[in-house]
């Protein structure tokens, strides 16, 4: 379909900036983006009929990678500390 | 004496967004609403025994006043054990490690049911300040003990939470930190380390849940006293 309405998946590489450029940056649209985004992720993995520990599990190693960025400026220096 | 030891306790920021944020609000995504449906997902199915085993539990000895405090004490449950449960993963940031969000949660709600005692049934309320049965003699000095004992109660709720947790955290670090040394001097120490090591985890697993268990047992106890 046309670009503005295609989904990020069906967006081809070379494309990406001019489909950024349709995206809505408003917090609204922000917003909005993350609840499609959560929604979708949501109704695939999560609520399914039998699902299993896949959909939180997937959930808590993303937390604990971006805890792992978050923290990244005091982990970087591990081997060097003279006391840990 | 090792000051680093304790960073792992101070809250994260990146761009300026402190972590702590980020792990108070995590929780809600692992909690999901109930719909309107009949047979919903496997876990709204968990979710919702859970909250009924937690609801019942703690409504049980509670009378019909005291009823209208089950959303706030079944929410603060599950705010805790998520909170705690969740701080036990690699990397991740425990916002219960910190007395003033422990302090914040205890001292109001604490407050709240020592109010409602005094303002809806003072003399019963005070009357809890001496035990039956009491020598006469002695009234002066249980009376005050008493007093100390309900005045010290947010502060023992904050602060055994933190410490409790502070304390598991911190003996974790510490002994892996020992077994990781430990593995090319002594292959077989670091071993026996890493088992000392797992039931450590399990041991933490299982005082992250008893620990907002008590949180909210002690709190709805003295909302029995007072309701």
């Amino acid at each position: 379909g046309p670009l503005p309405e295609r989904r990020l998946m069906d967006v081809r590489l070379g494309e990406l900036p001019a489909w950024l450029a349709t995206r809505d940056f408003s917090p609204q649209g922000l917003l909005g983006g993350l609840q499609k985004a959560w929604s979708s992720y949501y109704d695939k993995y999560i609520n399914v009929k039998r699902g299993g520990p896949a959909g939180i599990s997937m959930l808590l190693a993303g937390y604990c990678l971006l805890s792992y960025g978050w923290n990244y400026q005091h982990i970087r220096c591990h081997r060097w500390r003279k006391y840990h | 004496m090792n000051l680093s030891f304790f960073d792992q306790f101070t809250s994260p920021c990146l761009l300026g967004i402190p972590l702590i944020l980020i792990s108070m609000l995590f929780p809600t995504l692992l909690l999901p609403t109930p719909t309107s449906r009949w047979i919903t997902n496997r876990l709204s199915t968990l979710q919702s025994w859970l909250l009924c085993l937690i609801t019942k539990q703690l409504m049980i000895p509670l009378n019909k006043k005291g009823h209208k405090w089950a959303l706030i004490l079944t929410s603060l449950m599950m705010f805790l054990l998520m909170i705690n449960l969740l701080g036990l993963l690699p990397y991740t940031f425990t916002p219960t490690t910190q007395l003033s969000m422990n302090m914040a949660l205890a001292f109001p709600l604490w407050l709240a049911t020592l109010l409602t005692g005094l303002r809806n049934q003072p003399s019963i309320s005070l009357g809890h300040l001496l035990p039956e049965g009491t020598p006469t003699l002695l009234i002066p000095a249980l009376i005050m003990i008493e007093t100390t004992s309900l005045l010290i109660r947010p502060l023992a709720l904050g602060v055994r939470l933190t410490a409790n947790l502070t304390a598991g955290h911190l003996l974790i670090q510490l002994i892996s930190t020992a077994t990781i040394t430990l593995l090319p001097i002594m292959p077989t120490v670091s071993i026996l380390t890493t088992t000392i090591l797992l039931l450590l985890t399990l041991l933490e697993v299982a005082v992250a849940m008893i620990q907002a268990y008590v949180f909210v047992l002690l709190l709805s106890l003295y909302l029995q006293e007072n309701i």
